[in-house]
């Protein structure tokens, strides 16, 4: 007898897609945004010379990184309503998986804008620019081309974070195999399927990222 | 007779225990062209670069037109800002922006900072290209370029913010020999134009021909300053004499 049932693996296809379009990919596509640009923040805080600014974003980067993320998930969404703060299961997820994101990417971040030579800070600062106009101008642009790598772990580790939040009784493509595979207890063939998904992605993903590379290095030298 | 058009009086500066500056005073007259030269570690890199605030001296003062500062207050970033939007720079290593193309180099000065229209400060920027010889270059990015001609770039974005002087910091001591020559012709050129200029320079020959005055840093003190003909020709100080017979005769 096989451990697949190739009927199974037709018949759900589409419902397991239909659940990494609905629940899996914007889950992701969302808080890596929010994510990203909550990171940008949290970077150039970390950079600030001024403690009162640095210590928060410093706090908030250990605790991110020293918990794990489904406890951050279960503190959210069980937790926080002891205390007066309901989170629905969607907000729920997202804000679990942006403060994640958020964590990671902008430790890249600050590295990456740390990796932008002095000289160049220096050069725009002589033609007159502000410090805020440096940054966007200037060291974000080419600290991007440095951060790519580290933020494409970021992004492909978070594809499959998203699975996690079926605790918060969000539907996305885990959950789903799960609730097939537990009405026909064909649990190889339901989570093989959904690992193919998963996986496709995350090489999709990372030909994404080889291409980003090459088209962010071609005005740097060999 | 009318007051010199930048002033650097008194500069005092230290690394942690290294006194790099004991003192200094520059006086550049509107239209001059100033060469600052001396061993390494002599301090005329931090000069050049108080003069426009990449160096905070903990003392003296730094006036170019109209704005001034005094180091001894602890001047706020703002007034940093202000004195150096009266000068240019051109650095050792160029320091373009490497994810702009050669003409969006030039006008980010204008553009970003001073907020001028993008047509107009193109327009400019096209013939300040044309003015170093990379009229056909615009739409090159740094990285295809030569060094000479990316030191080029650096000077056109230099003037491209319209100031009243312009500081190089060893501008051609990072090229190869072959390629120096190009970037001292434009300099060269521009002083003929007019343009006050602060140079940092190994170029003997450069400073002989081009510079009205020459400043001898030692030590963090100017040891010894005048025309070019009796500092570099003929000096009074053994140590300038010491430092030229060694730039000649290296062996």
């Amino acid at each position: 007898m096989s451990a697949i049932d190739w009927d199974l693996v037709r018949s759900s296809l589409w419902p397991l897609a239909r659940e990494l379009l609905r629940g899996t990919l914007p889950l992701t596509a969302i808080s890596f945004v929010l994510g990203l640009t909550l990171a940008v923040l949290v970077a150039l805080m970390r950079l600030s010379g001024n403690r009162l600014i640095s210590a928060p974003a410093r706090a908030y980067v250990s605790v991110i990184r020293g918990t794990p993320l489904l406890l951050q998930l279960f503190i959210i969404f069980f937790g926080l309503p002891e205390l007066g703060i309901k989170f629905d299961p969607w907000p729920a997820a997202i804000l679990g998986l942006t403060l994640n994101v958020g964590a990671y990417a902008s430790e890249a971040v600050r590295g990456a804008i740390l990796a932008v030579p002095r000289g160049q800070w220096e050069a725009a600062m002589t033609v007159g620019m502000s410090r805020v106009t440096t940054l966007r101008r200037v060291v974000l642009p080419q600290a991007a081309r440095i951060a790519v790598p580290s933020l494409s772990n970021t992004l492909i580790s978070l594809v499959k974070d998203t699975s996690l939040v079926a605790v918060v009784t969000v539907t996305e493509l885990l959950r789903q195999a799960q609730i097939i595979a537990g009405q026909t207890f064909e649990y190889f063939t339901l989570y093989g399927v959904a690992a193919v998904y998963y996986w496709v992605v995350c090489l999709v993903l990372s030909f994404g990222q080889t291409r980003l590379e090459t088209r962010l290095s071609r005005h740097v030298a060999a | 007779m009318t007051a010199p058009l930048l002033e650097a009086r008194g500069l005092e500066k230290s690394f942690g225990a290294n006194r790099v500056l004991r003192g200094i005073d520059v006086v550049v007259p509107a239209g001059s062209v100033t060469c600052l030269i001396g061993p390494s570690g002599s301090g005329k890199t931090t000069v050049l670069r108080s003069l426009n605030g990449l160096e905070h001296p903990e003392v003296g003062t730094v006036r170019v037109g109209d704005v001034a500062v005094d180091w001894a207050t602890r001047p706020d970033a703002r007034a940093v800002a202000r004195l150096r939007g009266q000068s240019g720079m051109v650095f050792q290593a160029h320091n373009l922006f490497p994810h702009m193309t050669v003409l969006d180099n030039v006008t980010s000065g204008p553009v970003f900072a001073q907020g001028r229209p993008r047509a107009e400060a193109q327009q400019e920027a096209r013939e300040l290209l044309a003015r170093v010889g990379l009229a056909d270059k615009a739409d090159a990015f740094p990285v295809q370029l030569s060094g000479g001609q990316q030191q080029r770039v650096g000077i056109a974005r230099a003037l491209a913010t319209r100031p009243k002087v312009v500081l190089f910091d060893e501008p051609t001591s990072a090229l190869d020999p072959e390629l120096v020559g190009e970037v001292l012709q434009v300099m060269q050129s521009l002083a003929a134009e007019g343009w006050t200029m602060v140079v940092v320079t190994h170029e003997m020959r450069f400073a002989r021909q081009v510079a009205d005055q020459v400043l001898f840093l030692d030590g963090g003190v100017v040891v010894e300053q005048g025309p070019p003909s009796e500092v570099l020709v003929d000096p009074r100080e053994p140590r300038t004499r010491q430092f030229l017979q060694r730039l000649l005769d290296p062996l």
